[in-house]
């Protein structure tokens, strides 16, 4: 315990894709008085635990993304390794 | 005809697509559960709706990797006839059966009601007992239907005519209004290629009685039938 790595997975809708949540909270904003934010897009993070003595990290890590936390259709994702 | 019913956790029109074969199409239907690895030899596999694992991640993102589904897919691969309706066509597009991707509705709310489709053809597997532009009237009950991919591949989609049912009106013309969820091209279901895997988000299962308010359903249920029954090519390809 305490030598596993972590790492932070963003995803979000490929630029372009109709983000319906976002437009939503950005008219939201708006309605709230905000008119200084010109859109909203939202998405979802994930925190992944790892095994700090597993092989091939970030490979696996780039598989995980692609095959279950992304939807590589409509959605990208970004990663950020924390230690 | 022998149809294999999935049943994820979180499935709740598994017993609506079972009733609709056993009870009134009168032929065999047999549920299968996530865990399994075996078809039991069904003719046809129904992938129903509902909210698989809660829906969690993306709906249809997790069911995807139940056990079963390597079958499901072992067994499209090689020509056998699959419908995912609603939750199972989410289903079908996680696993890459089908193509593209269903999102969030356009509006954000959940579509409840009964829709109509014009079907775009009548010489698949799945649409043999309909005409061209026949309008058929069944329900949709989805939070998550709105059908996209992107321009380039939507053309494609069109041009190889993998666009079976189209929101419409109930005069048959595809209108926004007639859209419950911001599909593009109003997409309500498509096939794959092959024409042996369909996915589309209304529920046949759920009108296959007058007093469900349509039998049109039976349609979609009675060609896959038709191309059981029928020798190859008989019946659509």
């Amino acid at each position: 315990m305490g030598k596993n790595k972590k790492a932070v997975v963003y995803v979000s809708l490929k630029d372009g894709v109709l983000d319906p949540q976002g437009v939503t909270i950005h008219k939201a904003l708006r309605q709230m008085g905000y008119d200084d934010f010109v859109s909203v897009r939202s998405g979802r993070f994930f925190e992944l635990e790892i095994d700090a003595d597993g092989a091939d990290i970030d490979r696996k890590i780039d598989e995980v993304c692609s095959r279950l936390l992304a939807n590589p259709v409509i959605e990208k994702y970004k990663v950020e390794k924390v230690k | 005809m022998k149809v294999g019913v999935v049943t994820f956790p979180g499935s709740n029109c598994d017993y609506d697509s079972y009733a609709a074969v056993k009870h009134i199409q009168k032929e065999q239907a047999e549920f299968l559960w996530h865990k399994s690895t075996d078809l039991a030899g069904a003719d046809l596999v129904i992938l129903p709706g509902g909210f698989s694992y809660g829906d969690y991640l993306r709906a249809g993102a997790i069911a995807r990797f139940s056990p079963i589904m390597d079958e499901v897919i072992k067994f499209a691969n090689s020509g056998g006839m699959v419908i995912g309706i609603c939750n199972g066509f989410q289903v079908l597009t996680e696993c890459g059966l089908l193509p593209g991707a269903l999102m969030r509705n356009r509006h954000l709310r959940f579509s409840c009601k009964q829709v109509y489709l014009r079907t775009e053809r009548s010489d698949t597997r799945f649409s043999n007992q309909c005409t061209v532009g026949e309008v058929l009237k069944m329900p949709v009950a989805h939070g998550e239907g709105n059908y996209f991919f992107q321009d380039e591949n939507i053309r494609e989609l069109e041009d190889n005519g993998q666009v079976l049912f189209r929101y419409c009106d109930r005069d048959g013309q595809v209108t926004d209004e007639a859209n419950p969820n911001g599909s593009i091209n109003n997409i309500a279901g498509i096939i794959n290629r092959e024409g042996n895997v369909l996915g589309m988000m209304p529920h046949p299962e759920r009108a296959v009685e007058p007093v469900l308010g349509s039998v049109d359903g039976l349609k979609i249920l009675d060609s896959v039938r038709a191309a059981c029954t029928q020798p190859a090519g008989a019946a659509g390809r």
